[in-house]
């Protein structure tokens, strides 16, 4: 993959750091059903995503079909400017992506 | 019952016009926002490209919450995607409109003389293809929506330029004011019944949108269809929720609505593309 399914934005804000990121995925449930064929779409969804801070983890979350197609996800966790923030995910087909970033 | 009868006056004051004296656009487009300066005199003109969040507070703060990471990002991405890949020619998107992509959307929509047509963002990307022996888009969403989300983008910051000088372009400017005042579907609505007349009032847990500044932010991502739409994707929705049979995306009705809906908007500022709910 060229460009990464990741867009991940950090913020300082009122001591805290905000993480903010959209990821660029599928999100098949697998209960769908393709109209022209009448088969089903196979699933394909993300099953585990983490973000760590310095290599610590700060939110780990197991996802399943029933989250949207093209996942966004924010959250605040106590931080400080510098931190290195890491966001991977890997999906049920065993695919997976990783970016990382600083916060400013 | 007053306020039906005042808005039954006021549509037959504006139909008239078409009817007997011609009144120019310029004409028809003072009164049209003078309507909207009375009914909000506290937005300025400006304020009516942001839709429904320049009448509600707290949509406006979910809808700022949303624009900091904006979900029409991806679709950008893909649309530059798109418009920087060499078609098998060789050639790519800007052979047809141009080196500086920044200049591409204001251009739009515009009235063809020659052809006698009016000519819009999306037909012109899809005419590119088939010009240069390419499979056209689907209209209304998809890859359509994301090229044009990405000249819309680029182009932001420009302003709304349509208006119509010869005859032939005024005629379509005509046809589509018609459809914009005309009653439809089974709830016997007009487009002005709604986002003039009505415009800021509420519709369920909604209110309407201002049909000033309407083309100013499209294509739109759209919490709804958790996907980008192209402007006739939502004139075919809109068409839907008043029980009228939509006409076609690029339709010559939605054609000349869209080129009607640009002179009045004329002089606006494109923020497009847009988050909407």
């Amino acid at each position: 993959m060229a460009k990464s399914s990741i867009k991940l934005r950090t913020k300082s804000k009122g001591g805290k750091i905000q993480v903010k990121a959209l990821i660029k995925h599928p999100m098949e449930t697998g209960l769908r059903k393709n109209k022209k064929t009448g088969k089903k779409i196979p699933a394909h969804y993300i099953t585990d995503l983490s973000v760590e801070a310095n290599g610590k983890a700060v939110l780990t979350a197991n996802w399943s079909g029933s989250v949207s197609k093209n996942p966004f996800l924010s959250f605040n966790y106590a931080g400080k400017s510098g931190d290195k923030v890491k966001l991977s995910w890997k999906d049920n087909t065993g695919k997976s992506d990783s970016l990382e970033t600083t916060v400013k | 019952m007053k306020k039906i009868i005042t808005s039954v006056a006021l549509l037959a004051l504006t139909l008239s016009p078409i009817v007997t004296a011609q009144a120019t656009p310029a004409e028809d487009r003072e009164a049209f926002r003078n309507y909207f300066k009375k009914n909000t005199p506290s937005k300025n003109l400006d304020d009516y490209i942001n839709g429904i969040y320049t009448y509600n507070k707290d949509a406006r703060e979910q809808w700022e919450e949303i624009e900091e990471f904006p979900p029409y990002e991806i679709a950008i991405d893909n649309g530059r995607d798109l418009w920087e890949k060499k078609f098998k020619n060789g050639k790519s998107f800007s052979s047809c409109f141009g080196k500086d992509v920044s200049k591409v959307r204001a251009k739009y929509p515009y009235h063809d003389e020659s052809k006698d047509t009016i000519v819009t963002l999306e037909g012109t990307i899809n005419k590119c293809l088939t010009d240069n022996g390419e499979k056209p888009f689907k209209w209304k969403k998809g890859k359509i929506a994301a090229v044009s989300a990405y000249v819309a983008f680029e182009g932001r910051g420009g302003k709304i330029t349509t208006e119509p000088k010869t005859e032939k372009a005024k005629a379509w400017y005509n046809k589509g004011k018609q459809f914009f005042y005309a009653k439809r579907g089974q709830l016997n609505l007009s487009c002005a019944d709604c986002h003039v007349y009505s415009a800021s009032k509420w519709i369920r847990g909604d209110n309407l949108s201002p049909a000033l500044g309407h083309p100013s932010h499209f294509p739109v991502y759209r919490s709804k269809w958790n996907s980008m739409g192209t402007l006739h994707r939502r004139y075919g929705g809109c068409n839907k929720n008043v029980r009228a049979k939509p006409f076609k995306a690029q339709s010559d009705e939605y054609k000349a609505l869209e080129y009607f809906q640009a002179v009045m908007s004329n002089g606006l500022e494109l923020n497009g593309p847009g988050a909407r709910k």
